[in-house]
């Protein structure tokens, strides 16, 4: 129990030195907020572009979309602040970082995700938080108590599957020194996937990330079940409930690739 | 006298005086060879480039579909048929890698670290040889980042085909301008380390600006008109991707198409200038320590 209390102390350590090592610099942290906040502000204006052309997005109104889109921006912005900086890991391979890290006596993953937390990020989930409430708001939902759990519960499942996305990719550079970009395929891939409504895409391609990756269930399937509309490609209503369960097979998907990943691990000798 | 041949010109430093004897064939032999070294370089990274065409190609699946949504039952948004928005994408897809909107940070890492002082002392332009460099990777990107989703589009959209002669010549001017006005704008943004040291904040203005005006995220005509016109004339910005693309899918009438390749020379030179006259001023102030 002692021990465990240690460890727990050696992480809120390194938070710490964390924290004040980057708002050290006030000037510069608040620019650093402020430009981080950007982005996700893009990915939004674009949408709003986007139905300023159309009325119509694969069958549903900007209102209806909006919901998807402040789910998944909440959900992504707030995994990339927590574990987003383990797509750093191919750098941390190629400078035999990691060597040092799995010599100490502390979990591996947990201290690559504290040695780096960009607490910058923080302005980039607060606004997907606030997208998430307008557009709930906006959409003129019928709240039963079940739908305000569903509220609360998918964006935390989002973040949960967006986080186990990002392990499970990094993990690929254990393997593949230059898988980088390749990684940003699924993670930034996924969060534009899940930024529409998924009856936008077809084919195989639908298929492979809505169902074979298991992104509808991050922000389309819970939007159906708070907007209480059928899913047009047939899937039961119940679909919108299954997010934290999906998330938590991908929590084990990414907890597995990541201990095959360490294990196989040769250092690159520098 | 000083026997100067191709890229050996390595033995003259900056206190010398120009060589009287230099001549055009000279500096195109000197450019030329910067310009092959540029593209072995990165020629030798296989692996990164073949990451970046799958990461292409999940990404232009994603936009086109969402585009040719917003096309819908209509078949047409903004100006643009189906076919029109398939090309779009796809070569919007490559055409990113070749222009290289994002992650060169070459200059500002040596101007942090004073390798720069080494630029310095060759006897070639740094906006010279940069631009060589850049012009031989942009070459290399072509083969390598640009055919490859320019091939797979096809195979699963219909895909619209130039139509008209003059549309491919204006193409391939096209991307060139917009090769050198990126290496512009990113030699500018690199170079404000001259005066801080740190580029991060320009460096995020830059990917922000970057990303969302020059028709990545969307294409800019379905912005309103009088936004679009600001956007073209006031900003270099659409001259990066949006205006090769238009050219490409036929937008627009033969004269348009010319006129914005006229207007995109227009800010490539511009830039370059700019870019020639912030140098003068960096090196006056330049103070490189250690020895």
């Amino acid at each position: 129990m002692a021990e465990a209390g240690g460890t727990l102390a050696a992480y809120r350590a390194l938070l710490r030195a964390q924290a004040r090592a980057q708002t050290a610099y006030r000037t510069s942290f608040v620019i650093d907020l402020l430009g981080n906040v950007g982005a996700t502000v893009f990915d939004v204006v674009t949408v709003l572009v986007l139905y300023g052309v159309t009325r119509e997005l694969g069958g549903f109104t900007l209102r209806e979309t909006l919901v998807m889109v402040g789910l998944t921006a909440f959900a992504f912005a707030t995994a990339d602040l927590l574990v987003g900086n383990i797509e750093r890991l191919p750098r941390y391979v190629r400078t035999g970082l990691l060597d040092a890290v799995l010599l100490r006596p502390l979990g591996a993953l947990p201290q690559l995700l504290l040695m780096d937390l960009p607490l910058r990020k923080v302005s980039r989930g607060l606004f997907g938080l606030a997208v998430w409430v307008t557009a709930l708001a906006g959409a003129g939902i019928e709240w039963t108590p079940s739908r305000v759990v569903l509220a609360v519960v998918a964006p935390l499942a989002g973040v949960l599957f967006f986080g186990s996305v990002f392990v499970a990719t990094a993990t690929v550079s254990f393997f593949w020194v230059e898988s980088a970009e390749l990684a940003n395929s699924v993670t930034y891939g996924g969060r534009d996937f899940t930024s529409y409504p998924v009856t936008v895409f077809a084919g195989w391609f639908r298929a492979a990330f809505a169902y074979g990756l298991g992104f509808a269930f991050v922000s389309y399937q819970p939007a159906l079940a708070l907007l209480g509309r059928a899913d047009p490609l047939g899937l039961p209503a119940w679909a919108g409930w299954a997010a934290p369960g999906v998330a938590l097979v991908a929590l084990a998907g990414a907890g597995a690739a990541w201990r095959v990943g360490v294990r196989h691990y040769r250092s690159t000798g520098s | 006298m000083l026997r100067m041949e191709g890229s050996e010109v390595g033995s003259v430093t900056a206190t010398v005086a120009s060589p009287t004897d230099s001549n055009v064939i000279l500096w195109f032999r000197t450019f030329g060879a910067i310009s092959l070294s540029g593209f072995r370089r990165y020629a030798t990274y296989r692996q990164a480039a073949l990451a970046g065409v799958v990461t292409n190609t999940v990404f232009g699946f994603l936009r086109c579909y969402v585009l040719l949504a917003v096309a819908g039952e209509a078949g047409a948004a903004a100006g643009y048929d189906r076919a029109q928005l398939a090309t779009f994408v796809w070569a919007g897809q490559g055409l990113l890698a070749v222009v290289l909107l994002w992650g060169w940070t070459d200059l500002a890492d040596r101007i942090r670290t004073g390798d720069i002082a080494g630029d310095l002392l060759r006897p070639v332009h740094p906006v010279t040889s940069y631009l060589a460099t850049d012009l031989g990777r942009a070459g290399y990107a072509v083969l390598a980042r640009m055919l490859p989703p320019i091939l797979i589009g096809p195979l699963f959209f219909d895909v619209h085909l130039p139509a008209r002669w003059p549309t491919v010549p204006l193409f391939a001017g096209s991307v060139v301008l917009a090769v050198v006005l990126c290496f512009a704008c990113r030699f500018l943004v690199n170079a404000t380390a001259y005066w801080l040291q740190d580029v991060r904040g320009p460096m995020m203005l830059w990917m922000l600006a970057s990303g969302v005006l020059a028709g990545l995220y969307f294409p800019l005509r379905f912005l309103p008109e009088g936004l679009q016109r600001v956007l073209w004339f006031g900003t270099p910005f659409p001259s990066l991707l949006q205006t090769p693309l238009d050219v490409l899918v036929e937008r627009d009438p033969t004269a348009v198409q010319v006129g914005l390749v006229a207007l995109q020379a227009g800010w490539a030179v511009l830039l370059l200038v700019t870019c020639r006259l912030v140098q003068r001023r960096a090196e006056r102030r330049l103070v490189v320590q250690g020895g």
